[in-house]
């Protein structure tokens, strides 16, 4: 990715950049993804630390790769150390600083609270109302990955101008759904497919 | 939604037969590390169906309605989905020391891989078969997670409210967000409080 910018932090930036994060990862309810937009605001547009290329490839290369989606953040923080960083040997470690600060703000709050719920959870689990939010959740979060299916699938185009595409959601639903084929294979026939533009 | 007809996934059956003492578990800290690196590196375009994949069918650490029940508890919660379900399961079998690892192993090796795909990105991004490949991985990623859907909609059949009231909550979910696109934030407190409440009825004290 092609360095845009020279910035020269301070220490104060950085305290800044981990206060940041730390301020938002409460607001991450839906998915890390979801506070997107205030990220940019924040280091795209008010501080100036990324470039807008380098805060959309993070994201998209983030959603492409292997792993959780969160770890866009990560790709946040590395790029806008690599901008401090410069054409110095030392770059590297200042991506490596901007990755700890970023992931470490914006997971930690989040992260304390998940598992002090969690252990509450489990202390009253035989409570009505404990049980009751549980199960009474079971059909609404089937309901939620049915929709992320769906929005998934949609973004790939229209249907009747892209149907390999959804012919090809199509049948990975059904062995998912049927057979026990590991989904390596499937990802990588979907890769070989793509790449041969038959889809 | 055609997941409610019988499944004849072993999965859906062993739920109730095993108790917690019988059923696999992680054995060490490594043994868990490595197994959420795994998981996490299957991952294309999301890492929940491989989740259920992996850690329901493969290594039966958790069942099917445990990871639905904890799933719900990970939308709700702030902070990545995936990220939290780690805690969860990390947590149940080795304490803080076993969330810490999970989560450890859901983002290490991952975010190095990741760090290495945006360095070589540059050189490749305007390939034509580079961008196809991911169109097609794209299509597989949302078969992936649809197919993941209705699999566990099979074990809505032993709900307590009932399979028809279940897939209409399911229904009700699905139309809010995919065709009305109305807000989690609304969705959630809605359709899950109506759920929740029924629920609470049909339940023992």
């Amino acid at each position: 990715m092609t360095t845009a910018l020279m910035l020269n932090l301070q220490p104060l930036d950085w305290l800044n950049l981990f206060l940041y994060f730390l301020s938002i990862s409460l607001l991450a309810v839906g998915g890390a993804i979801a506070t997107a937009p205030d990220m940019h605001r924040f280091l795209v547009e008010r501080q100036g630390w990324l470039t807008e290329l380098q805060f959309n490839t993070s994201i998209v290369l983030a959603q492409a790769a292997p792993g959780p989606n969160v770890l866009f953040i990560a790709l946040l923080g590395w790029n806008l150390g690599l901008n401090a960083g410069g054409a110095t040997p030392l770059a590297w470690a200042f991506g490596a600083l901007g990755v700890a600060l970023c992931m470490l703000g914006v997971l930690l709050p989040s992260c304390v609270l998940t598992w002090a719920t969690t252990r509450w959870a489990h202390r009253n689990r035989e409570r009505r109302s404990v049980r009751a939010f549980k199960q009474g959740m079971a059909p609404l979060v089937i309901g939620l990955i049915l929709a992320t299916a769906w929005v998934l699938a949609r973004a790939q185009g229209d249907a009747a101008r892209d149907w390999p595409l959804w012919l090809l959601s199509a049948a990975t639903t059904l062995l998912v759904w049927r057979t026990r084929i590991h989904l390596l294979w499937l990802l990588g026939a979907g890769a070989l497919l793509g790449a041969l533009g038959w889809v | 939604m055609a997941g409610f007809a019988a499944s004849a996934m072993p999965v859906t059956m062993t739920a109730p037969t095993i108790t917690p003492d019988q059923r696999p578990r992680p054995h060490s800290l490594g043994q868990l590390f490595w197994a959420f690196t795994w998981l996490a590196l299957q991952g294309f375009g999301g890492v929940l169906a491989v989740v259920q994949r992996e850690l329901v069918e493969r290594r039966r650490w958790i069942t099917n309605d445990e990871f639905i029940e904890d799933w719900a508890a990970a939308q709700i919660l702030p902070g990545p989905n995936v990220v939290n379900l780690s805690i969860m399961v990390g947590d149940r079998y080795f304490g803080l020391r076993g969330a810490l690892v999970a989560v450890a192993g859901m983002l290490l090796l991952p975010m190095l891989l990741l760090l290495a795909v945006a360095t070589l990105y540059a050189a490749f991004a305007s390939h034509p078969m580079m961008a196809g490949a991911l169109r097609g991985m794209g299509a597989v990623a949302a078969g992936l997670v649809a197919g993941m859907g209705c699999k566990l909609a099979a074990s809505l059949a032993r709900h307590p409210l009932g399979p028809l009231p279940c897939a209409l909550i399911t229904a009700a979910t699905f139309i809010a967000m995919s065709v009305l696109r109305l807000p989690l934030a609304w969705v959630l407190p809605v359709v899950g409080g109506v759920a929740c409440a029924l629920t609470w009825r049909k339940l023992p004290a």
